[in-house]
């Protein structure tokens, strides 16, 4: 028996193979997603049905009824046993994945807050919705967003190919033994959850070349390494967990630079900037900033006005934590004017701004060179972001990087 | 800069916390009476809906909101003018939920200090029970049981007034008599408990302690490591496995004794001990399993052992036990060290049965636990008659 509990050994990631050929599969970014799990072997998973996360468990329930996946697949009760249920199932050692959607994940918060000091690399997939102001499901990224000061890592994509990939990536940061921090994935809900789009799905030799097993180490709940997991922790304790927490986030940024290095290397595939992309910013006079789906209108309104002669780039974020705040900086410092697009509310907010214009101007503060900054929150429960919106958020960019004062926080997209 | 006093009173969790509140108010209220503004507060990490756990009330009193304040800018004093002490087994040193190590129970007492106590014990054996102090400091002893009640009901027995009265004595310059009567008679409503403070202030008298007395032991400590000396993800190292147990006579190996959590010792949530009569015991394992302490140790030959550096006093033992002359439940006080009862015995029977059976006839009068149905109305009356004629 003791040899049946006990850990297996760590196995190093295997040796560089050559890759082999990947599929291309016409899924969802739910389903890049679900099959992320299956490529990363995932031990554990629970599932709690809101639209527009329930197209994971769906899709996830359908490769273990396939045989494509072997899991322990749990359907819990709520949301709140569901992160239960897997926070439990990581401490004892198995590779787990969760996930929810607007109230449900606050539904899980209990669950949620308490994750990060228990270093549970939990790899969770927020469908983005609204807050269920009755019933809506569209996207909004609030949800997400409530966990930013928690220590939870965030990542947003903006399609199928990238869901899958930083899913993979995901496991490969939250799992390493100087992080051992949550993640969670977001995905716009309907624009990147309910659409198919062609995929290019890795081989499992690649996919066990990258990410080696997880290895929880001293702090694995089993028989043969007798701990006690969260007791009582008073005002005595609580400052110190949480700056060990803090020092696991502060190294966060070196382990995802090494991932993305090692994808590039082993998928042949390049992020460049893992934390955010830039897109025609060389020459830029003014540059748009936000996350998600709402890329594809903004960029194919850059190419319209690029023809029109306007210099605007753009910078599509992806982490949100750990903020890359310095190289933000950095690169915003280069334009005349930044206009941040939030598609969430923070509302009494300095300036009225979204969460995003709000982190972007602190990350500026510091910095020598600080271009006028515009918040615009647009999109909202879903609402369509347009090239025309798009077009018009710039317009204020470009007045504002000349010099005409222009009012802190506008809302594109609004009937007035 | 005016004057700051404090007060803390040491209780216990449950069956004292009101007792401890009205305390505290009735001395920032009877200050207040004298244009003192003050704040009345329970230490926020303890416990106090536990049972038995030592723990602490505070109350700050000034003689103008800015030397308050000052007092007011730390949580919990760091020196205190009066320790009141409800219940005299605490004054062997207080552990409590959120402290680590042991706390000496005079350790905040100012230099010549006060420390009031509940109790019927003689001056000595409450020094004794003290750990010793670099600085001489006062002891007055409030005649009586100490008063055990619940979290709902609470048993009036005037040992709040009389605990007021006495202050009253000890240290005028906080208030007087006069001012604490007053608000007796506000708060309560009750012209006898206003007597009995004035009672407890005339036949109040104290003596001094000096270094050379009290306990000479160095109480345990827990250093507090940094964070980044602590294993990271909340978690802790679990205590290792027991271990068979050895008889100081024969050698003879066997039993098991857990191994225990080294930097909480729990002992100090106690209040009385089981005695053990192990010529009597039957070995049925009831209070072994029945413990919620896991505190006894199997000897060698099957025998049941309380450990007293876990164990809470709870008295769950002696309801359990099948036999009529096997466990018996005695006042702490009658106590000194936690040595085990089973060595002694092994190691001198016939002496282990004559300290047995003088433990057992000095057994002080049940105040808490598992409590017999009538005992409430027994001891009321009597600690009505105390405060009526001393």
């Amino acid at each position: 028996m003791t040899e049946a509990l006990a850990p297996p050994p760590q196995t190093q990631p295997a040796a560089e193979k050559q890759p082999t050929t990947d599929k291309t599969s016409l899924i969802t970014g739910s389903e890049a997603i679900a099959v992320a799990c299956k490529l990363a072997d995932v031990d554990v998973i629970t599932a709690y049905p809101i639209r527009p996360y329930d197209t994971v468990m769906q899709y996830v329930a359908k490769l273990v009824s396939n045989g494509e996946l072997d899991c322990e697949y749990i359907v819990a009760e709520s949301e709140h046993s569901q992160f239960e249920i897997v926070k439990h199932a990581s401490a004892v050692g198995a590779r787990v994945f969760c996930g929810s959607s607007g109230v449900g994940w606050m539904y899980a918060f209990e669950a949620l807050t308490v994750t990060p000091a228990l270093r549970i690399p939990m790899v969770a997939m927020v469908g983005n919705r609204a807050l269920d102001d009755p019933g809506a499901f569209g996207v909004e990224h609030n949800d997400a967003l409530a966990v930013r000061d928690l220590g939870w890592q965030l990542v947003w994509v903006d399609n199928a190919q990238e869901a899958l990939d930083t899913a993979l990536i995901a496991y490969r940061v939250a799992e390493d033994r100087r992080i051992f921090l949550p993640c969670a994935i977001s995905c716009d809900g309907a624009f990147l959850t309910h659409s198919q789009a062609l995929v290019k799905v890795p081989s499992q030799e690649k996919v066990k070349a990258f990410l080696p097993r997880y290895d929880r180490g001293d702090l694995l709940l089993h028989p043969d390494n007798p701990i006690t997991v969260a007791p009582q922790a008073n005002e005595d304790w609580l400052m110190e967990i949480r700056r060990q927490t803090a020092a696991a986030m502060e190294r966060s940024p070196t382990v995802i630079r090494e991932a993305y290095a090692d994808f590039e290397r082993i998928f042949g595939r390049s992020y460049g900037n893992p934390f955010f992309e830039e897109y025609q910013t060389d020459d830029a006079d003014v540059v748009l900033i936000g996350m998600g789906t709402l890329s594809t209108p903004v960029k194919v309104a850059i190419r319209q006005m690029r023809q029109e002669g306007k210099k605007v780039g753009f910078v599509r974020m992806r982490w949100f934590r750990p903020f890359a705040a310095e190289e933000l900086a950095a690169t915003l410092g280069r334009f005349k004017a930044v206009g941040v697009i939030d598609r969430d509310f923070s509302l009494g907010a300095p300036y009225a701004s979204g969460v995003l214009a709000t982190e972007v101007r602190a990350a500026l503060y510091p910095a020598p060179k600080r271009p006028p900054i515009l918040g615009f929150i647009c999109g909202l429960g879903g609402r369509e972001v347009t090239v025309p919106d798009v077009r018009k958020m710039t317009e204020s960019v470009f007045q504002a990087a000349e010099g005409k004062t222009q009012a802190g926080t506008k809302w594109i997209g609004l009937r007035e | 800069m005016g004057r700051l006093f404090a007060v803390e009173i040491v209780y216990r969790g449950i069956f004292q916390k009101n007792l401890a509140k009205n305390i505290s108010r009735a001395i920032v209220l009877a200050a207040h009476h004298e244009g003192k503004p003050g704040i009345s507060f329970g230490r926020y990490g303890d416990s106090p809906e536990r049972n038995g756990i030592p723990a602490k009330s505070f109350a700050i009193v000034a003689t103008d909101d800015v030397t308050l304040e000052e007092g007011m800018a730390k949580y919990e004093p760091k020196e205190v003018d009066i320790t009141i002490v409800v219940d005299d087994t605490l004054c062997k040193g207080v552990e409590s939920w959120a402290w680590y190590g042991l706390q000496p129970i005079n350790r905040l007492t100012k230099p010549g200090g006060t420390l009031i106590v509940t109790s019927h014990e003689k001056p000595e054996t409450l020094i004794s029970m003290a750990h010793r102090k670099e600085t001489p400091y006062q002891l007055a002893i409030v005649k009586g049981s100490p008063s055990f009640s619940g979290l709902w009901v609470y048993k009036d027995d005037h040992t709040d007034v009389r605990i007021l009265g006495t202050m009253a004595k000890v240290l005028p310059e906080l208030f007087s008599l006069a001012s604490v009567q007053q608000v007796i008679r506000e708060e309560w409503n009750d012209e006898l408990k206003a007597t009995s403070a004035g009672r407890a202030y005339e036949r109040v008298t104290t003596v001094t302690v000096q270094p050379t007395q009290g306990n000479p032991e160095k109480p345990f400590e827990f250093q507090m490591p940094k964070w980044t000396e602590m294993r990271e993800g909340i978690a802790i190292p679990g205590i290792p496995k027991g271990h068979q147990m050895k008889d100081p006579n024969t050698g003879t190996t066997g039993g098991y004794q857990p191994e225990r959590n080294p930097t909480f010792k729990k002992f100090t949530t106690r209040t009385m001990r089981p005695v053990v009569n192990f010529d009597t015991c039957i070995k049925c394992t009831l209070c072994w399993l029945q413990c919620p302490d896991s505190c006894f140790d199997v000897t060698p030959e099957g025998l049941y052992d309380a450990n007293m550096e876990a164990c809470c006093g709870c008295g769950v033992c002696e309801a359990v036990c099948p036999v009529s002359n096997c466990v018996t439940m005695v006042n702490e006080t009658q106590f000194t060290g936690n040595d085990s009862q089973w060595k002694a015995w092994r190691e001198d029977k016939e002496g282990y049965q004559g300290w047995l059976k003088e433990k057992i006839a000095n057994r002080p009068e049940r105040s808490h636990g598992f409590r017999f149905r009538g005992q409430y109305e027994e001891q009321v009356p009597d600690m009505l008659k105390i405060a009526r004629e001393g």
